[in-house]
């Protein structure tokens, strides 16, 4: 049975009934529509998944009655106790499921009062009413069959499409009676598509440039441009960043200081040299077992070894090596198949069919590294833990001359490396490790694709050969997804870790399917898939909202309307930084740190270790873009903690969009952008002394348009109110201006320089500033 | 669905909160910033997470918590659990009967033997309960009749960092809520100027183990649910203070202007977030009077610094912390974490202990007293205690009078105050050796789900759905420890 639900959108005669019928208010699709067929997958697995797999779905030790719900064969079989069965097809009233869900008896009715799942409404209890009305058909999880590229739909507007991806988005508009925004205005459009490519905001020379060119090709040019920049690869890299948990220490008590950054800027280099996206997960899982390694690929192996690492003294090293594997087959699960497997450590998974087996052996593929538990506390720290890649000063100047060095000492990075006798792995009883059961050889979730153990071997080759062929029915779907989030705000899975049973619907199933299908026939080409969005006449809309819209989609579902997102949290301080002049460019390199408040490393330390005080870098050091800066996993960049950063404790993929007092104060009063306000205000009057044209040039600079006469009226009146109270008070000025590390303009006034900074500042607070719009 | 927030009496629900934010009453201040999903990014409606319908889920006996967390694990053994037959035998080894294959730390592993170390320091029992303590606690001996003290807290971890984060985060791994970022998301917050999840951290003499912010992470909830750090550095919340030169009336001016900026952004693009950004800056002006009016010492009248001891005024020590916690909490504050560090004594114990006693023992005992002394013990609960306990057998040379000890997960004392925790009671007994409970244990999980229960939340409904599965404070476990239910 193929999934045929899924390619409605391209049966015209049933596009109606998912376009408008599967929009719910929480934004998971579910059919509402009395008419049309009730989909298992849709509609009905949800809500079984939700209220009846717990205790009657793929966890073997607690299931009740021996009755599974997740499987037609027992669902349809006689109930234990002989009673009629839990579901009869076409007859509702002689299932056994249908009668207790809509019993009024709690010591009969499902799900019981003690699980505290609540009962099923109206509509859900309709929904399965219907369905068991229909014969209740089953059908495979949708994530779990391979996509195949659906028919691109035909659709009314027809000139709107730029390229396929409208067709499925216009489709699906078209079906809920909204209709597209305009295409954004020339500025705010720049500004998106520069902050998406490169992490960072046009210059005022990228402005007037794009402002000039009125070609057709205009757009397009520009998207080339900016792929083409160093800049790409490292917003490219941020997200990934958050996958691979990557930090600058070793996490937990003493939280020792390690170098993993030669990994981030072989990362950054991948990006920008466009690598496969399967050979980019390759090497990343199995670089070191390829025929005759190099170290470029060994290096890439550092991925998986990002993880925290104790130098607790008087820990049991098999208790952290077990720790250190679990982490590795969660960061695999969960930032490239989108599943969460963690519950099937301890037992079988309750939801998706995953058992503790097949757990233990997708564990078993990182069981067998060189790695141990524990070496030493932190007197004996180094800044690698075995298995350890050195590279050598010539290494650093040939093969891996993306490596940006201090020095030219020799540097180690901790990597994959497997021993040469296989250590055997045990399926641990509760997820203890010493609780060893049943030995496991090493395959991957069956569920989700068969390991054909004739055809792969059964290690992390293997493992990296399954995961990247075609026909594994993740892998491509989990990437687009996660890119899409990253240009929309919202995967077309708002689930991006949970493409399981209890995960989120695909919104636009049919355009995720051959995004997926269309990324892999043109191998897995990531800056294709990049530019196929961002210049799609979807990715193009103007970001403002209506009431209605608003109301009708309010978190933009049919995407009727452009992103309209506040920038990640690194991408907050590039924006300060570079719009100010004082960003320093440099790519890669270890991580440095700039300023933060005082005390917070040494307030929470052991009092052991090079980073138990905070020694903030001078110079130039200053003024790196936020990815640089130096990650203490106990005390994470605080002001990137507020702007929601991920604290890089585990693999995370989709980070939370919060909007706090913090963040105000962070804007307000944070140094480094009151130092950029500064520089930025000195600079300017330096150079004029015309007031309006110094707010014009800081403005059109720091929000990427031009400002209206309102705005410029309303700024030149508090510029002049603070020049007069200065001038009054010069002493004040002064102290104003005396804020970070870079040198003084020595030919600003005092009085304008002040003023003028605190325009500045309080462009910088705008919220449109640090929003794409 | 609405999911109702806060207030007890007032079953305010999310929409009408919003209503009335746009009737301009402006209250939502910084309270939003524990409101859940309230202000959630992304423009859209927030989640609306069904499971948590009806909260609290019954009457609460507290309303607040303070966690004073004696980080490093105190000796239960010098301290509460009385055991002489550790003096008479002094120096035997541990009978590996009672030991009964309990794992070891790396660190005495490798021991070869395991004596048995009696406290060096006198006890006496203390109160109606008869309470016993060392001659280190003199303060919290005199108010013995207010607390609850649990002889029998038990745990897996045997290493710091694990055992820390079970205690404040329902597990021993992984990036899970901590407990005051459950309360936060559970009942939001009272105050409207004051985050509703503060974190104070303070350190003593004896051997530290570090803290780190994953303590007090918001895990998988918003991060709106975060403890807010309060330090005893320049700025009591990060960048909380206004840069040189720029007075409150220059602020206003300012942020004026902003909001101006801001409406015609609004007016361009009707995304609702703008607003709130607006608000959030409201927010974070009133906070910036607020939070250094609270952590201001200089007009605690003399009678209070007398209670607390003169180190009070000392921004940074813990009797400063625990004063400063009684405000916050006197103001609503949520749930008030203190961290007290320098507890590990693997060596030197006698000396390290006396140490720390020095710097909690007064302050711990005033903020109950001083609580009680205001009506605010009944809706306040006060715990005391650390991550697990230490070995009744010595680790290092043993001496008369010197002595280290390693940790100890089976058993070990924590105590409570207020809160509608009976007061004046021991419960829970170990065995003579201080090894084993004999009676009535009470694992991390009983312990939160009682905790949970006295703020008015069932352990087992307070839950969040993530990444496809409900998550507990308590996880899977947990049950309510009755006999201390007042």
């Amino acid at each position: 049975m193929k999934k045929k639900f899924l390619y409605l959108g391209v049966l015209s005669g049933a596009v109606a009934f998912l376009a408008v019928s599967c929009f719910k208010k929480n934004g998971v699709l579910q059919s509402q529509s009395g008419s049309e067929a009730v989909s298992y997958n849709f509609d009905i697995r949800p809500i079984l998944s939700d209220k009846c797999f717990a205790c009657h779905g793929p966890d073997s030790k607690k299931r009740e009655a021996g009755l599974r719900l997740d499987l037609a064969e027992s669902a349809y079989a006689k109930l234990k106790d002989g009673k009629g069965v839990a579901i009869f097809p076409g007859k509702p009233e002689q299932s056994e499921v249908y009668r207790r869900i809509t019993s009024a008896d709690p010591s009969y009715q499902m799900p019981t009062p003690e699980s505290h799942l609540g009962l099923l409404n109206e509509s859900e209890i309709g929904l399965v009413k219907k369905w068991i009305e229909e014969g209740a058909k089953y059908e495979r999880h949708w994530a779990f069959t391979t996509p195949v590229l659906p028919a691109v739909p035909e659709v009314s507007k027809e000139d709107w499409p730029k390229n396929e991806i409208d067709n499925f988005v216009l489709r699906k508009m078209e079906g809920a009676g909204l209709t597209p925004n305009d295409e954004a205005a020339k500025s705010y459009l720049l500004k998106r598509v520069a902050l998406d490519l490169t992490g960072l905001p046009p210059t005022v020379e990228m402005q007037k440039q794009f402002e000039a060119d009125k070609s057709d090709k205009a757009y397009e040019k520009v998207v080339d441009q900016l792929l083409a920049q160093k800049t790409y690869g490292e917003k490219m890299a941020v997200h990934w960043l958050d996958v691979a948990r990557y930090a600058d220490s070793y996490g937990y008590q003493d939280d020792e200081v390690r170098t993993q950054w030669p990994w981030r800027d072989w990362l950054i280099n991948a990006f920008n040299k466009n690598m496969k996206y399967d050979q980019f997960l390759m090497w990343q899982i199995a670089g070191d077992m390829l025929p005759n390694a190099n170290k470029e690929q060994i290096l890439a192996t550092a991925f998986f070894r990002n993880h925290k690492y104790t130098e607790e003294g008087g820990v049991i090293p098999e208790e952290y090596r077990i720790e250190y594997n679990i982490d590795k087959t969660k960061t695999f699960s969960t930032g490239v198949l989108g599943l969460t497997v963690e519950c099937a450590q301890c037992h079988d998974h309750k939801y998706d069919p995953i058992s503790q087996e097949d757990y233990y052996r997708m564990f078993a593929f990182f069981n067998n590294s060189k790695e141990l538990g524990f070496e030493g506390d932190i007197s004996q720290t180094k800044p690698a833990k075995n298995p350890i890649m050195t590279i050598s000063d010539e290494e650093a100047k040939t093969l891996l001359s993306f490596i940006n060095r201090p020095d030219t000492s020799r540097l180690m990075v901790s990597v994959l490396g497997d021993l040469d006798t296989l250590r055997p792995t045990h399926i641990l009883n509760r997820g203890s490790y010493d609780a060893p059961g049943r030995v496991v050889t090493a395959s991957a979730l069956p569920a989700v694709m068969r390991f054909d153990t004739l055809k792969l071997p059964q290690n992390r080759l293997g493992l990296a050969k399954w995961t990247t062929s075609k026909s594994n029915p993740l892998t491509a779907r989990v990437f687009i997804n996660q890119i899409w989030q990253e240009f929309f705000g919202r995967g077309i899975v708002k689930s991006t870790g949970d493409f399981g049973m209890q995960g989120d619907l695909p919104t636009n199933p049919a355009l995720l399917d051959w995004l997926a299908v269309d990324f892999m026939n043109h191998g897995w080409d990531i800056k294709r898939l990049v530019k196929q969005i961002v210049t799609s006449a979807t990715y193009r809309q103007s970001a403002k909202v209506t009431d209605e819209k608003l109301k009708a989609d309010p978190e933009n579902i049919y995407l009727s309307r452009g992103p309209r997102y506040r920038l990640p949290a690194e991408l907050v301080r590039d924006m300060v930084l570079s719009t100010s002049g004082l960003l320093n460019p440099k790519i890669g390199g270890p991580s440095v740190k700039p300023y933060q408040p005082k005390g917070m490393w040494e307030a929470a330390t052991s009092g052991r270790g090079t980073l138990r005080t905070y020694q903030q870098d001078k110079g130039d050091a200053l003024y790196r873009r936020g990815m640089y800066t130096f990650i203490k996993l106990t005390v994470p960049p605080p002001s990137m903690i507020i702007f929601d950063a991920s604290n890089r404790d585990h693999c995370e993929v989709k980070r939370s969009k919060t909007n706090t007092p913090l963040q105000a104060l962070v804007m307000l009063n944070d140094p480094t952008v009151l130092e950029a306000s500064r520089v930025f205000a000195e600079r300017l009057v330096a150079k004029s002394t015309d007031i309006e044209s110094n707010i014009r040039s800081s403005f059109q600079a720091i929000v990427c348009r031009q400002p209206t006469d309102k705005e410029v009226e309303l700024l030149k009146k508090y510029y002049n109110e603070e020049a007069t109270m200065f001038s009054k008070q010069k002493d004040n000025a002064a102290k104003v201006l005396n804020v970070g590390e870079f040198p003084h303009e020595a030919k600003a006034d005092k009085v304008r320089a002040a003023a003028l900074m605190r325009v500045i500042n309080t462009l910088y607070n705008m919220e449109e500033t640090i929003t794409k719009s | 669905m609405e999911k109702p927030i806060f207030d007890y009496g007032v079953n305010t629900t999310r929409r009408h909160f919003l209503s009335k934010l746009s009737l301009g009453l402006g209250s939502a201040a910084l309270g939003s910033l524990l409101i859940p999903d309230l202000f959630k990014g992304g423009g859209g409606e927030p989640d609306v997470n069904e499971l948590m319908a009806g909260l609290p889920h019954f009457a609460p006996k507290a309303k607040r918590v303070i966690y004073l967390f004696q980080n490093g694990a105190p000796s239960q053994l010098d301290l509460f659990d009385y055991k002489p037959m550790l003096n008479k035998m002094h120096g035997q080894d541990l009978p590996e009967s009672i030991r009964g294959g309990q794992r070891l730390t790396g660190m005495t592993a490798n021991q070869a033997k395991f004596p048995l170390a009696g406290s060096i320091f006198n006890f006496k029992q203390h109160g109606k309960s008869g309470a016993w303590m060392s001659e280190l606690l003199p303060h919290m001996a005199g108010i013995a009749d207010d607390l609850c003290i649990i002889k029998t807290l038990n745990t897996e971890a045997i290493n710091h960092d694990p055992a820390l984060t079970f205690f404040q985060t329902g597990a021993q791994v992984g990036n899970r809520p901590s407990f005051g970022a459950w309360l936060s998301y559970g009942l939001g917050s009272e105050n409207q100027n004051l985050p509703g999840f503060c974190v104070l951290l303070s350190r003593g003499k004896g051997n530290g183990q570090g803290v780190y912010s994953k303590l007090w992470t918001n895990g998988f909830l918003d991060s709106v649910h975060q403890g807010v750090q309060f330090s005893s550095g320049e700025n009591p919340v990060l960048y909380l203070n206004d840069p040189d030169g720029m007075d409150r009336t220059q602020r206003r001016k300012m942020l004026d202007n902003l909001a101006e900026l801001n409406q015609g952004t609004f007016n361009d693009f009707g995304d609702p977030e703008i607003t709130a950004k607006v608000q959030q800056y409201e927010m974070a002006f009133r906070m910036q009077t607020a939070v250094p009016e609270i952590t201001d010492m200089s007009k605690e009248p003399e009678s209070i610094v007398k209670m607390y001891g003169p180190e009070c005024l000392v921004p940074g020590t813990y009797a400063a912390n625990c004063l400063l916690a009684r405000k916050l909490s006197e103001q609503g504050v949520r749930f008030v974490q203190l961290y007290h560090q320098g507890w590990d004594s693997h060596g030197g114990l006698p000396t390290e202990i006396k140490g720390q006693c020095m710097d909690v023992d007064q302050a711990s005992a005033a903020l109950v007293t001083d609580l009680k002394q205001r009506g605010l013990l009944d809706e306040t609960l006060v715990i005391w205690g650390g991550e697990f306990g230490r070995t009744n057998y010595c680790q290092g040379t043993l001496t008369k009078d010197n002595y280290g000890r390693d940790h100890h997960p089976r058993a070990f004392t924590v105590w409570m105050a207020g809160g509608g925790i009976k007061p004046g009671m021991v419960y829970g007994e170990t065995d003579e050796f201080g090894y084993n409970i004999v009676k009535d244990p009470v694992h991390v999980h009983d312990f939160h789900a009682t905790i949970l229960n006295q703020l008015g939340l069932d352990h087992e409904k307070l839950v969040y759905k993530h990444q496809g599965r409900r998550y507990r404070l308590t996880d899977v476990a947990g049950k309510l420890v009755k006999g201390i239910i007042a």
